[in-house]
Order: structure tokens, then sequence, then C-alpha cells
């Protein structure tokens, strides 16, 4: 558990309030710290890492999430950044931020790097998620994988051997039903990741991945998604399963249309992972797309920085997730993005 | 509606009413049997990484003439429908366009050949 730190309490001015304490978050308190500006990172959890302390390997290298964080943790450490932990702001200003618990941080500028929420994969009646057995999230899947790893394998995790695996991508994404009209970006790539982690645990299980497309946009994701096809047997259905439901043995049965050979396809399987994207958190009363992530000024040469509002002639800033699905590197870009740019923007007031 | 008109003769109550029951077009896992499909892709294991682009089709002289789809004939084989796959690839020249254009250099034709040999020919 993170200690709540007050170095430097005497005499802080805040100069910059870092919103969230995930890897874009951490990464911009590093470097607005580094540069010798005073700043405070507020986590509404009790500990730093947001998401990346859920997931197991990270595509497409499978380096363990852990190290990830652990060395950017060991660097955020290293510096003399105020941190408030279990803080969740509540309304948040160029110049202040409000914490649930009636406390208001003045600041000269804001970052803001609130992240994304995971779907509610139970809000997808139809694929049984909280209904039946054996269905899994993406999310799930990672925390069995952990499991797995400090104990008997993820069968032991399981407990069961899967003879037959579906994992189904775009839960939650690209779905107007559930109002997420956008593509969550990092689903496809975690689904190769993961049907690969599977097959490596499971090798006489068939693996069966159901997509609407295959968005394969970083580096080396189009060549591990040729390898799950070539040398580990993973299958590729283009097409959206409608529903999965329980069969008399036990198993779930899923049916989708085999776009390819223009049928429709149905097999029974005892494991489903659904891929969920990524929800929009809090917009704070910002503008915001019509996924609820936050829009920024522009998309090339103000894609960190607050749309200037009325009232504000800027000083709100956007790092990581909270403007629009990011993968981990993409994160850590933004956290330096938004803190060179935090950070020039308070030099010249 | 290939089945009309074939109803079973040795049969005492066989009618021919002129009509039948369609078969069912769902591809069905569970019944279906790889092993064909696998032995298939043993030999020619980058068929796997086929993304259906549909290249092949596109170019295929054949299929500007026939019904004739390479993508979906080989996509079908993999899920273990072989039904009338070997009939379809005799209209298949061999000429070897759509090996030009895989863009995952998927041998395509040597996959008509393979197909071939596995489905039916000695």
């Amino acid at each position: 558990m993170e200690v709540e730190r007050m170095k430097s309490q005497k005499n802080h001015t805040r100069e910059v309030v870092v919103v969230g304490g995930g890897v874009a978050g951490m990464q911009a308190a590093i470097r607005l710290a580094e540069q010798g500006v005073r700043v405070t990172l507020i986590e509404k959890k009790h500990e730093l890492g947001g998401h990346i302390r859920s997931w197991y390997h990270l595509f497409p290298s499978f380096t363990p999430a852990q190290e990830v964080y652990d060395a950017l943790h060991e660097r955020f450490a290293s510096h003399d950044i105020e941190l408030i932990t279990s803080a969740e702001a509540t309304e948040i200003n160029p110049t202040s931020v409000t914490l649930a618990d009636g406390r208001v941080l003045h600041t000269k500028a804001v970052i803001i790097a609130t992240g994304f929420e995971i779907f509610d994969a139970r809000r997808k009646e139809e694929y049984g998620y909280g209904l039946y057995d054996h269905v899994y999230t993406s999310a799930d899947l990672e925390l069995l994988l952990h499991e797995g790893e400090a104990g008997e394998g993820l069968a032991g995790a399981l407990g069961f051997t899967p003879r037959r695996i579906a994992l189904l991508h775009c839960v939650g994404s690209r779905d107007e039903k559930v109002c997420q009209p956008h593509c969550s970006k990092v689903c496809c790539i975690t689904g190769v990741k993961q049907a690969i982690e599977l097959k490596k645990r499971f090798p006489d299980a068939e693996i069966f991945n159901f997509y609407m497309d295959i968005r394969m946009f970083g580096p080396g994701y189009e060549e591990m998604y040729r390898e799950a096809q070539q040398k580990y047997n993973i299958h590729f259905i283009r097409g959206r399963i409608s529903e999965a439901s329980p069969t008399f043995d036990g198993r779930l049965q899923i049916k989708a249309e085999d776009t390819l050979t223009g049928r429709p396809l149905r097999m029974s399987v005892d494991m489903f992972v659904l891929l969920i994207g990524m929800q929009a958190g809090p917009n704070f009363g910002l503008p915001h797309a019509d996924s609820g992530f936050l829009e920024p000024q522009d998309l090339f040469l103000g894609n960190v920085v607050a749309p200037a509002q009325a009232g504000t002639l800027g000083g709100l800033f956007y790092a990581g997730t909270v403007s629009a699905p990011k993968a981990i590197g993409e994160s850590l870009n933004e956290g330096i993005a938004a803190a060179d740019a935090a950070a020039a923007y308070i030099k010249q007031k | 509606m290939r089945r009309r008109h074939t109803s079973n003769r040795n049969s005492v109550a066989a009618i021919d009413w002129g009509y039948g029951i369609n078969k069912a077009r769902v591809i069905n896992a569970d019944v279906n049997d790889l092993r064909m499909s696998e032995a298939i892709l043993r030999e020619m294991p980058e068929l796997q990484t086929c993304i259906g682009c549909g290249g092949c089709t596109a170019t295929c002289t054949a299929g500007a003439l026939t019904d004739f789809n390479f993508r979906m004939l080989h996509t079908l084989v993999r899920r273990g429908e072989y039904e009338g796959m070997y009939e379809q690839l005799n209209k298949c020249m061999l000429c070897g366009k759509c090996r030009l254009v895989c863009p995952r250099g998927i041998n395509t034709r040597a996959l008509v050949m393979l197909l071939k040999r596995k489905l039916g020919d000695n």
C-alpha cells in the first residue's frame, strides 16, 4: 500500500496537479518533477498504477506488466512529488481541483489523466457473462493468468482444462446498442496475445477468435497476429457472435456467421472470453466525443491540450486514455507530452 | 435444392412429393470432422495466415467466368466442409495469378493441387 507522501510539505506551492495515478499520470508527474516543477499527483485508489496493476503480460512482447510498473514506480519514488492517494477529484478547474472530501487544491495548471473504465460485460446479456459458467472477460483472464502463475497454472486457476475456447472481439466496442460507438483499439491485439497465452498453456485446445475487423495498429502487432495464425494454430473467424447459450453438458453453444463463407456457424465451447473495451470515465463537464472521451483542442499540435473554453485561457491538459483509448506505450508518451505542455504554460504565465 | 427428387427408392414408404427439407446450411463445428483439414494445414501451415482479403478470388480467371470462389472454398475446407469441393476445384486452370496477389505469400497454386490430392486425386 502506498504511503501518503508529503515531502516538502512546507511552502509547497503547487504548480501542477496531475489527476490520476495510472501510467500516464505517473509519467507526467515524473517529467514535471524532472524539470523542477512542484507537482502534486492525486489518485482515487489507495495505491498508484491504475489498470496496469491488473494486467499480466503486455502485448506484443509479453513483457510482465509488473516489470514496467516497478521501473516506473522506482523513477516516481526518486522524485519530490506530492502524492495524495484515496482522493477522488470531483471538480476540476485550471487553477483548482476539488476532492470528494471537500479539500481544494490550488494550482497553476492541471493535467487530467483519469484514464478509462473497463466495459461491464454484463451489459451484453446475450453473451451470458455473470449468468453462465465459463464466460470470462479479458480482464478476468489477465488475473487468472496471474493466479495461475502464482499457483497451479491456469488450469488450476480455472478449475478445469478447456478443450475448445472462443474469444470474442469488440465486446463493448463499436456497438451503438451500449453507447460505445468507438473502437477501443487495444482489444484486437489483446485477443491475439491472450489466444497465444491460452494455446501455450493448453496446446491441445482449439482456439477461435471471432472478429469484425482485426486492427493491428502497432509495431510488431501484425507480426504477432501472423504468428498466432501460423505458429499457434489459432483460428480467426470473421463474424460477430450473436449469442451464447448453455448446453446440457455444461458447455456453451455460440452462434455466428462465418462471413467469409457466407454460412451460419455454431459450436460448443468450454471457455468463452469476451474482449471488453474501454469506456470513458468522468468528463468533469468538459467537451467530449459521443463516446464520452474528452476532446482535446485538436488531434495534432494540441492533442494534449483541453480546448479553450469560455472563462478559461488554458491550463488544462490531457494525458493517456482520458481522451481516447490508447495502449500503455502511447499513454506513457502522452504523459511526457502533457507535462511539457503544462510546464511551458506555467512558465509563460 | 441439390437434394430435390432424390428420396430413397429402397424405402417402402418413399414417396416423392416433389419437395423436401433443405439441408441445414449451418456449419456445425461440433459435428464436422477436421482431420482432413488439419492434415492439409500440416502440409501447408501458411494457409492459416489467410486474412480473407479475397485477392485470389478477385484475380481468378475461373472465378470471372464461373461461380468458383477460391477464398470461400479453402475457408470452407478449413471448417471441415468438404462436400463438392473437389468438383469445384476442377474449374481452376492453374494459371497461378492468385499466387502473385496473395499478401500473405501463400502458394495458392500449390494449395489447389494439395486440396485436390487430399480431397480426391490419388
